[in-house]
């Protein structure tokens, strides 16, 4: 632990930040920056962020006194994937919303997990496109109004923490805006993970979502999202149809295999030793 | 200590795919990202052999998407970058284009161009994404397109493309056919130091303009303490957005395509033969333009004065040799394996001094054969006389 007294100020550019009052990206990059100061740093120079299109895109960037990169919609993975191939002693991290992470940019979200990329991807998830002003999401529960689903959502909820889990990420875990301090130390250990490690960070969005949903105000939104929190371990022991609207939270997995870079790492010696393949 | 290049200064019998991947190597290249995709695949595999051994990484990627998001990646952490596609994988990637242009990323994007649209027929040659090339992605902007006619030129062109991509900060399209990358011929790899290679500018340490004030602004990497914020957004020279902004927006665009135009005649290349003196010209490139050699008989046969412009840049295109062409020729025809692509340019270059005809010809990877070019010559200039 640092001497020094947190500031968030101190990893952070001169330049206003953009979310609406009680955003929940602001609780998510206050998490992600404590557990920064906690893990020792005192400025972000080890760190590239590289985040894609929506809100959530923009809590590194340009905010964050540090490398961002601010790519196309959906492809911070591809990305982050040739930095940290380049520079594999460079903490990557992605930030992004559903939309970007768990929609147009899924199948790279799979693919990173499946190939242990040591990376941190932070998803926030606020169940809407926000920016755009509230269209369904994969994320949005069933029945939910949206603007583009005026009669409520036809389709099933995606869960992008199994998700990953199945593709064989090394760290997983999901929390709410709520619980801001089991938030923090995750993204603490996904930071000390080696291979691949996702923060699903369920957030509320008061402007395009709370109010849809009938949840007026910042407050009723946090309740909400205590009240239907259930931990992991309990979750376990509950049936699908008892969990149908509920947020898992806790940690998912935790395992150690081969990462990426280490793997490749290991080809680029044998390689240079021997000059080919046989 | 890693090797430089792959392989010795001496000839070879290779094949267009292998020489494109053995020029990118010597050319600096250290990261490949790829789809496979038919008749682009054996630069892939083949740098997926070669760039571990000079401490290179090649990976195969999910998609197309996915292959230019991780080059660009690359690029940004400092390395020489490219990938590898044809026309379907070259669609999916115009998003990337886009934002490659305007952050200012250099990298390199071979397109092996096969019959289109859509899947269209996979494994035979055309040249049908001239245009793509050149308009693919939405905006205004400019493009830097370069046009192999021979196995040789797959190296020397590869090596030129990531050149150019260094030296003017911006995506460079290799724009070769099936036809020249799938053909064997012999080539001769000349010695390293006999090939020019350039990098990127990097910045001093007081720099903090990595996209403007320059017109070609230096360019850091991730992890060298810079602080660099990247942006497809409009953004200001320090990288900063402003996506309300007219001036700021204008001024960003203007330069992206001025630090191209501004240079086209150091960037533009071409092979003449007898241009001042010809009454028929031809204006040709890739693997069409290889009749154009066959005509030079036709011409002491016939006594028609032929001269031909070869294009290796078909983007900046380069307007002034056309109309030097245009001077003396009355005919100007076209071949190309499109439906009338680079033939709207030469109309438009020659501003009506000139018949422009154009010789068209696609699907099942025919090529426009010498016979069927001087049967349109002789139809051409007894229709001019």
């Amino acid at each position: 632990m640092p001497t020094e007294e947190f500031s968030i100020r101190k990893y952070l550019r001169d330049v206003p930040l953009p979310f609406c009052p009680g955003c929940g990206d602001f609780t998510v990059m206050d998490c992600f920056l404590r557990a920064v100061y906690e893990l020792g740093y005192k400025d972000l120079h080890d760190f590239v962020f590289c985040s894609g299109i929506g809100c959530a895109a923009w809590i590194p960037s340009p905010h964050f006194e540090a490398d961002t990169l601010h790519t196309t919609h959906g492809r911070s993975i591809p990305v982050a994937t040739g930095v940290k191939l380049v520079r594999p002693k460079l903490n990557v991290v992605v930030f992004g919303g559903d939309g970007d992470i768990a929609g147009i940019g899924l199948s790279h979200l799979i693919h990173a997990a499946r190939r242990n990329l040591d990376i941190t991807v932070i998803m926030v998830n606020n169940m809407i496109y926000g920016m755009t002003g509230g269209q369904v999401a994969p994320t949005t529960p069933l029945r939910v109004k949206t603007t583009t689903t005026p009669y409520g959502s036809f389709e099933h909820p995606l869960d992008a923490t199994r998700l990953v889990v199945a593709a064989g990420a090394s760290y997983a875990a999901r929390w709410t805006t709520v619980h801001r301090e089991q938030m923090k130390e995750a993204i603490t250990d996904a930071l000390k993970t080696k291979g691949f490690a996702f923060i699903e960070a369920v957030s509320q969005c008061p402007t395009a979502f709370g109010r849809r949903i009938g949840l007026k105000t910042v407050g009723d939104m946090l309740t909400w999202l205590k009240k239907n929190s259930i931990p992991f371990t309990e979750a376990k022991k509950m049936t699908e149809n008892e969990l149908v609207g509920k947020i898992v939270v806790g940690e998912f997995v935790r395992r150690r295999l081969p990462t990426l870079t280490e793997t490749i790492q290991d080809v680029i010696k044998e390689a240079t030793r021997s000059g080919e393949a046989s | 200590m890693p090797k430089q290049s792959s392989s010795p200064p001496t000839t070879h019998f290779w094949q267009g795919n292998q020489a494109c991947a053995e020029a990118a190597i010597t050319a600096g290249c250290r990261f490949f990202a790829g789809y496979p995709i038919t008749p682009a695949t054996e630069i892939a595999e083949h740098l997926a052999l070669k760039l571990p051994t000079v401490g290179g990484t090649a990976i195969q990627m999910e998609d197309e998407i996915a292959s230019l998001g991780a080059v660009i990646g690359a690029s940004w952490a400092g390395a020489k970058a490219m990938t590898a596609t044809s026309g379907p994988g070259f669609s999916l990637m115009q998003e990337n284009i886009g934002y490659a242009f305007m952050t200012e990323t250099p990298c390199v994007i071979i397109n092996i161009q096969r019959a289109g649209p859509s899947t269209g027929q996979a494994t035979k040659s055309g040249q049908g994404d001239v245009m793509q090339a050149r308009w693919g992605t939405h905006g205004d902007y400019t493009s830097i397109a370069l046009s192999p006619n021979s196995v040789q030129e797959m190296f020397t062109l590869t090596i030129k493309a990531f050149n150019l991509a260094e030296q003017y900060r911006t995506p460079v399209v290799l724009l070769a056919d099936e036809i020249i990358a799938h053909m064997r011929e012999n080539i001769t790899v000349p010695n390293p130091d006999k090939i020019a290679i350039i990098n990127r500018k990097k910045p001093k340490p007081q720099d903090k303009a990595f996209f403007g004030s320059q017109e070609i602004p230096p360019m850091p990497a991730v992890g060298e303490g810079f602080n660099i914020s990247v942006t497809g957004s409009t953004h200001n020279e320090h990288g900063y957005r402003f996506t309300a902004d007219q001036t700021i927006h204008q001024r960003l665009v203007k330069r992206l395509i001025d630090k191209i135009t501004n240079n086209k005649d150091k960037i533009t290349d071409f092979e003449c033969h007898n241009i001042d003196n010809c009454e028929v010209g031809l204006v040709s490139y890739g693997c069409t333009s290889r009749a154009l050699y066959e005509l030079i008989d036709f011409e002491r046969k016939e006594k028609t004065k032929i001269g031909f412009v070869r294009l290796k840049t078909l983007w900046p295109f380069p307007d002034a040799i056309i109309q030097r062409m245009a001077e003396t020729a009355k005919t100007i025809l076209v071949p190309e394996m499109n439906l009338q692509q680079i033939f709207y340019e030469v109309k438009r270059a020659v501003e009506g001094n000139a018949q422009v005809i154009p010789i068209n010809k696609i699907g099942g990877g025919e090529m426009i054969t010498p016979e069927e070019i001087t049967t349109k010559i002789k139809r051409g200039t007894k229709h001019a006389h």
